[in-house]
């Protein structure tokens, strides 16, 4: 249908009392415009009959019964919504981890993730914090914010975090009673060098603030005396 | 052994309720417990007592004055910075300034405190040397 302006709805009857309508049925009769509709269908109002069916299908009779009446589940279309983001958690600010191997450590937020964590960085040669993701249920926002600026993070996405496939192991008796061999998981080098371009503009804008870097490379902790419910971060 | 008493033009400082931490004027004493009370940014009310911390401050002022010549009476007496050169105002002040630390000023506050103890320490250790030479 051609987009239209949605006239508003006009009432051609408006109700003087619930139930009692301004104009006669006569009235309305003319006011509806049903003897235009009668004199163009030639003095009767027109008819419309139902299509003929078609026929259906013949059904084959089906080749297997169930023993016994399996009841099915119901359909699940629910759709997860994407995770919101904190208003207060936005690119450049700094967050400290709560949970985890590195938590105390303050660390800058990249960007969300399709899968809702966040994407975030240390960087690196400040804190030993990588490229990591982080939930945001275990993350506390500072209002201190970095310039992030030209920094380039589009090609970084979950698929960059999925584990490796590994390779299949062959059933062998001989297999077991060798030694194991260490399988190191080394980082490949691509992904050290990504790390180190997004830290490289990360570190220049953190070295402009006196004192950011110094922070960065701190944990944090409650000391005594602090109040987390009093604490603004 | 009372030096600040209820008078009409005694600042107060309001220590519970809606306006806790405002600085009001009291222009009027309505019966045993209860004043009214007056600011340059509010509308006049009537408070107990028991909300109210009496300051050193006064200004002169008839009673229930209209709040032009109330605004006027409290610059006249420079309220506001005979309040924050008060030692109760400043420290009013740094309780403010406290609480509204970011985590990254807490952090920078901690250089601070240690490079001055480093600094205070080093001063120290040269008087004793020289105390002890």
């Amino acid at each position: 249908m051609a987009p239209s302006q949605k006239t508003a709805k006009v009432c051609r009857n408006p109700d003087l009392i619930c139930g009692v309508g301004k104009f006669s049925r006569s009235k309305m009769y003319h006011k509806r415009g049903l003897w235009a509709i009668k004199a163009k269908n030639g003095g009767v109002f027109p008819r419309h009959d139902k299509k003929p069916a078609e026929p259906a299908a013949a059904e084959k009779p089906p080749k297997f019964y169930p023993a016994d009446d399996v009841k099915k589940p119901l359909p699940n279309k629910r759709k997860p919504k994407p995770t919101k983001l904190r208003a207060s958690i936005t690119p450049g600010t700094v967050l400290i981890i709560l949970a985890g191997r590195f938590k105390g450590k303050r660390v800058v937020f990249l960007k969300q993730l399709t899968s809702g964590l966040l994407l975030v960085t240390g960087p690196f040669k400040i804190n030993g914090v990588p490229l990591r993701r982080v939930n945001q249920s275990y993350v506390i926002a500072s209002s201190t914010k970095v310039v992030i600026s030209g920094l380039d993070v589009e090609k970084i996405d979950d698929r960059y975090f999925a584990k490796q496939a590994e390779k299949k192991k062959r059933k062998g008796e001989g297999e077991f009673f060798e030694a194991d061999k260490q399988e190191k998981n080394v980082l490949p080098q691509e992904k050290k060098d990504d790390q180190r371009t997004v830290d490289a503009a990360l570190i220049k804008s953190i070295e402009a603030v006196p004192d950011l870097k110094t922070y960065l490379a701190a944990r944090f902790s409650l000391k005594a005396g602090m109040k987390p419910h009093e604490l603004l971060f | 052994p009372f030096k600040r008493y209820v008078e009409i033009g005694r600042v107060a400082l309001v220590n519970y309720g809606k306006d806790y931490g405002r600085l009001v004027v009291i222009v009027d004493v309505i019966d045993q417990n209860r004043a009214l009370v007056d600011a340059p940014d509010m509308v006049r009310t009537q408070m107990n007592f028991k909300r109210l911390s009496l300051t050193d401050i006064t200004i002169d002022i008839k009673r229930v004055p209209k709040k032009k010549t109330l605004i006027a009476a409290m610059e006249a007496a420079d309220v506001k910075n005979k309040w924050e050169n008060s030692s109760w105002g400043r420290k009013l002040i740094v309780q403010k300034r406290r609480a509204s630390l970011n985590d990254f000023d807490r952090f920078k506050i901690m250089l601070a405190k240690i490079k001055k103890a480093g600094v205070v320490r080093q001063e120290l250790a040269k008087l004793k040397k020289q105390s002890a030479a």
